[in-house]
């Protein structure tokens, strides 16, 4: 199995200008541009560890240097938010190669996601876990009042930092309805629940990952990624869709249909 | 391959939150020389990768037209840009004044959260040994 370490010198000296990946810098992980094959930061490249928004990172840079070519070390959800954005045209996919990073089996179990590796495996063996649904199970064994009743309690400690958001590789609209006084009423802690969640659940319907980091950025410990899951499911069970899947399939939501499109597409199903 | 001439330059910058005493870590993204944004540092024992409203802005004010970037005294109702021995001899003139007419009680002193520990153990210090008073409060309670 290879190194790192020789993947972003190899990346470096085939063209690409930058790798971006994770290093340690004096004891703190954190994500690093690394720009020159023989410099003395890449014996301090890091796969794991810790997890980065690294899709929201590359947008940023791709934009910002219209003229480079990226690297980048990529998770399974890593890969699922760059294909996905590509779809959404945030990010240029020519421009750009991924190094694929697989979870390790605990990592995979901790996370609970479907498919904790990418399509292409550079590094670490690729481990199965069941997908973590103990939330999901948990809220769906209760009646429809009892549901709201929990989400509502589980809402209530939110602090409205807007982590979930910012965190969020799949968020890049410059105008967010979040903070539109309009739809949601500034200054108020935790913000008018449902409107402020159910905004974000269905702006995150056919887009979101399943990466968990809004769930990792919540200081209030909402289970928000269960939240999202069940909508992922829906999304996959009503119109078979998964957000980053499949490169060249866009997201039935990305189209204006008319209902006799959507009822079709049910049938279908 | 086109290129457009632009130097790669981008980097995150481990720092703490200053907007108040909790101390939370946080990562400040600087791109091609500015700060343009704030990650949460993952690993970071206070914090552990949570930030509040606050500390995801906490880049915005860096490079703030509205920022003061100098002192400020009033002068002839009007605030006017100075240099800070002229701005600290003002504070000196006004607390001592005050405190010769009126006692050393009419004047307090209030520290702040976006200081370090030392220098609100010196702000106490010149409250109650230099001026003389136990008026002290702090930021965080206003």
């Amino acid at each position: 199995m290879s190194d790192l370490k020789d993947l972003v010198r190899e990346k470096l000296k085939d063209g690409v200008d930058a790798f971006l990946c994770l290093k340690d810098e004096e004891g703190t992980l954190l994500p690093a541009l690394i720009t020159d094959a023989d410099s003395p930061e890449l014996e301090l490249v890091e796969a794991g560890g810790a997890r980065y928004p690294m899709g929201k990172i590359l947008i940023d840079l791709l934009r910002e240097y219209p003229g480079k070519r990226f690297a980048v070390l990529v998770r399974g959800c890593d890969e699922r938010a760059l294909v996905e954005l590509s779809k959404l045209e945030q990010v240029d996919l020519d421009r750009l190669v991924m190094v694929g990073l697989a979870c390790t089996a605990e990592e995979a179990r901790a996370c609970g996601c479907t498919r904790p590796y990418p399509s292409e495996i550079a590094l670490g063996e690729k481990a199965e876990a069941a997908p973590g649904r103990e939330t999901i199970e948990e809220v769906e064994a209760l009646s429809e009042a009892e549901r709201l009743r929990w989400w509502k309690e589980q809402f209530s400690r939110c602090i409205k930092c807007y982590g979930c958001r910012n965190v969020c590789p799949m968020c890049f609209c410059k105008d967010c309805a979040l903070e539109n006084p309009h739809l949601v009423e500034p200054g108020v802690i935790p913000p008018e629940f449902p409107s402020f969640h159910v905004i974000r659940a269905l702006d995150m319907t056919g887009r979101c990952v399943d990466c968990g980091l809004c769930e990792e950025a919540c200081p209030a410990d909402i289970p928000l990624r269960s939240l999202y899951r069940k909508m992922q499911e829906i999304m996959e069970e009503k119109l078979g869709y998964r957000a980053g899947e499949s490169p060249d399939e866009k997201s039935p939501l990305s189209f204006l249909g008319s209902e006799q499109d959507i009822e079709k597409l049910e049938r279908e199903q | 391959m086109v290129d457009n001439g632009k130097e790669l330059s981008y980097r995150l910058v481990p720092s703490t939150c200053v907007y108040c005493g909790t101390g939370c870590g946080v990562l400040l993204e600087v791109m091609d020389g500015r700060v343009t944004g704030t990650l949460p540092q993952k690993d970071h024992p206070v914090s552990w990768g949570a930030l509040c409203v606050k500390g995801w802005a906490v880049h915005e004010f860096v490079h703030s037209e509205r920022r003061l970037t100098a002192p400020l005294v009033r002068s002839g109702g009007e605030l006017k840009e100075t240099d800070w021995d002229t701005a600290l001899a003002a504070v000196a003139e006004g607390l001592s004044r005050v405190a010769k007419e009126h006692g050393p009680d009419a004047v307090g002193f209030f520290a702040s959260a976006r200081c370090t520990n030392e220098e609100n153990y010196l702000l106490q210090k010149l409250a109650r040994a230099v001026v003389g008073t136990n008026n002290v409060d702090h930021c965080a309670r206003l």
